[in-house]
């Protein structure tokens, strides 16, 4: 039978259908082919590659567990995380910037938003043709969303429906594709103090998107503030369904799912490495990979990644059939992160001097797993996720 | 326009190929299948014909074991219709019987035009098509790299690449088969959408042995070796005019390649 072109020591291939291997095999010869020959150079420039969108678009890899009536692919969750770990075995970047799309545009556009507001937008970033950005982290509330300052006021409060106008004031942070963006999701409380999400799309009159400068990780990835002074946004780009924290929150909960698949192809591809170096670097008369202190770092590696596959797996059956549950990610987020950021030391180690050399792909790995370890909740927010469910005692509150 | 490819599953060509310890035949165990390159090269092209004419069907034809069915899918998930399996599970085909089956298979369905890559990359015989060629007395040009269809649709324009770069034209009748050599298309990547349609594409089933009537192949496999281990390289150092001087000697004595 398919077998997957990763590493799959449990024979993880033996629980997926055809399609969810092919999937797999489709976005590895994408990553080969079409992000590793351009990778360094954009890590180096710090630039992102705008082209890829569309190219990824173009093949179904944008919001591709949305259904096929608005241009999605219609895949299922497993397969879905299949993707984003081969996205990421080429670069962080690269899955952020699907994830983004997909996870947190296209997703709370999908499930909060109107018809109109589908149909406007999912084709088109379904395509890669328009780019859409995420709005919720703000500069003094990263773990604690709830208390956002940015505000959105109705102008003319007798004005209900279309013809209404909503004025957003406020600043966002550590927005990816935030510069580039055709639309951003932007989350606001609105004079209750509910929270709401509005569509602010580019040129909009007081809106303004800087680049963050000086990043050392995700360096071929786009972040940005967002600035918003008295941004004028109708009624119809409010997303009529989302009311409270829990929309943006059930949105993260999309792009953890695909963070916990997609860290392990980080970690296999810095495993993958020290496997090859091991073999072929000669020291002492005989390659490194024969010293004990080597193999038990490469076992150790091993062992973690096959450890992280069948937690992503399950939770991916889970969110299939629906049964998932938002601690569920948050395990899997934690863990996989912290064995894939553990796994870049180790491989680091092994490959020597060389392992600080960007002709290998250990240390831009090593560089991007500090933002996904701590983006989409920290890895302590999410123990203390787990910490909540165990004891039935919420500890950050 | 209806074209057919032939469509063989070949190993990765980046596979370590082992021999049985008998030296029957080559170990198949740790294997990764994929379509052959050339073959990936003529679907390409069939469905790049198909979308020139706006209408038709592209349909993957395979004479190979059940396993087969992977790599067609694969075909199914880049655009191709539908594919027909002839299940060889059993048999040991040469090129000729492979031949064959397929000329007995082809005729049935009236393709226009039928595309083959230029050879397998496994045992490289670059037979199959030439023989299924002259089974239907079919006209059939080895190898192409480009492929026009003619105004009225009922002969194509081919490009043969020939030695020093010179290309021969050929305007050839149809029905016909081609053979893709790497052309100025890569082919595509499955899409998602794609690899989601594909499963629910058809894959006719009919069994070889049905086919062969009687034939039998012309070529027995007698043994299996693996290419002898390649000798270290000889450096050569001093002047160059000693050096060239014993180069030439080295290549005329021991090598004796000039």
């Amino acid at each position: 039978m398919a077998q997957l072109n990763c590493t799959d020591f449990l024979n993880i291939s033996s629980l997926l259908t055809e399609e969810e291997i092919q999937v797999q095999h489709a976005a590895r010869d994408f990553t080969e082919k079409e992000i590793l020959p351009i990778i360094i150079k954009h890590h180096r420039e710090a630039t992102f590659p705008k082209e890829i969108l569309p190219k990824m678009g173009s093949l179904g890899f944008l919001g591709a567990t949305l259904p096929q009536e608005y241009g999605c692919a219609g895949l299922n969750n497993v397969a879905y995380g299949l993707l984003m770990q081969e996205l990421e075995r080429g670069d962080s970047s690269m899955r952020s910037a699907a994830s983004v799309q997909g996870g947190l545009v296209m997703y709370p556009i999908f499930t909060y938003g109107s018809e109109e507001q589908k149909k406007k937008w999912l084709p088109k970033l379904a395509s890669g043709k328009a780019i859409g950005c995420f709005g919720l982290t703000e500069p003094d509330f990263g773990s604690n969303p709830a208390g956002m300052l940015t505000k959105a006021k109705k102008k003319n409060p007798s004005a209900s429906g279309h013809g209404g106008k909503w004025i957003l004031n406020g600043a966002k942070m550590w927005i990816t594709n935030g510069t580039i963006a055709d639309v951003a999701v932007v989350w606001a409380k609105n004079e209750a103090g509910k929270i709401n999400g509005f569509l602010v799309e580019k040129g909009a009159k007081g809106f303004s998107a800087p680049e963050t400068k000086g990043k050392f990780s995700l360096r071929a990835s786009v972040t940005s503030e967002l600035v918003l002074e008295d941004v004028e946004v109708p009624e119809e780009n409010r997303l009529p369904k989302a009311e409270g924290l829990k929309a943006p929150l059930n949105c993260l909960t999309q792009a953890r799912y695909g963070i916990a698949w997609g860290a392990l192809g980080l970690a296999m591809a810095c495993y993958e490495a020290a496997v090859e170096y091991s073999k072929t670097r000669i020291q002492f008369d005989k390659p490194i990979g024969a010293f004990q202190l080597t193999q038990k770092k490469l076992a150790e590696m091993l062992t973690e990644i096959t450890k992280g596959q069948l937690l992503a797996l399950q939770l991916g059956r889970l969110k299939d059939s629906g049964k998932m549950r938002p601690e569920q990610v948050s395990m899997c987020k934690m863990n996989n992160c912290a064995i894939a950021r553990h796994i870049t030391h180790l491989a680091r180690e092994i490959l020597g001097a060389n392992g600080i050399l960007d002709e290998y792909p250990v240390i831009r790995h090593m560089m991007n797993i500090e933002s996904v370890y701590t983006y989409e909740g920290t890895h302590e927010i999410h123990t203390l996720v787990l910490g909540e469910d165990i004891t039935g005692i919420p500890a950050y509150k | 326009m209806k074209i057919a490819v032939l469509l063989k599953q070949t190993p990765d060509t980046e596979t370590k190929i082992k021999i049985k310890s008998d030296a029957s035949g080559v170990d198949e165990t740790d294997i990764k299948w994929i379509i052959n390159t050339y073959d990936e090269y003529a679907v390409e092209e069939a469905l790049r014909l198909k979308e020139a004419v706006g209408t038709g069907e592209v349909v993957i034809v395979t004479a190979g074991i059940k396993r087969a069915v992977e790599s067609m899918r694969q075909a199914l998930a880049m655009g191709a219709d539908r594919g027909i399996l002839i299940d060889t599970e059993g048999l040991t085909l040469d090129s000729y019987t492979a031949a064959v089956i397929l000329a007995k298979v082809l005729p049935n369905e009236k393709f226009d035009i039928v595309l083959a890559g230029k050879q397998a990359v496994d045992d490289d015989c670059v037979q199959v098509a030439h023989g299924v060629a002259t089974l239907l007395d079919w006209p059939c040009v080895w190898p192409i790299e480009h492929i026009e269809l003619s105004g009225d649709k009922k002969s194509v324009m081919v490009v043969r690449p020939v030695s020093g770069g010179t290309k021969e034209v050929f305007e050839v009748g149809l029905p016909t088969i081609l053979c893709c050599d790497k052309g100025e298309h890569d082919p595509r990547y499955a899409s998602l959408p794609g690899i989601m349609k594909a499963k629910t594409k058809p894959i006719q089933e009919l069994k070889a042995a049905d086919l062969l009537a009687g034939e039998t192949p012309k070529v027995k496999w007698v043994n299996f070796s693996l290419p002898p281990d390649r000798q270290a390289g000889k450096i050569l150092k001093g002047e160059p005019e000693q050096v060239c001087a014993e180069l030439v000697k080295l290549l005329r004595e021991e090598a004796k390649v000039i």
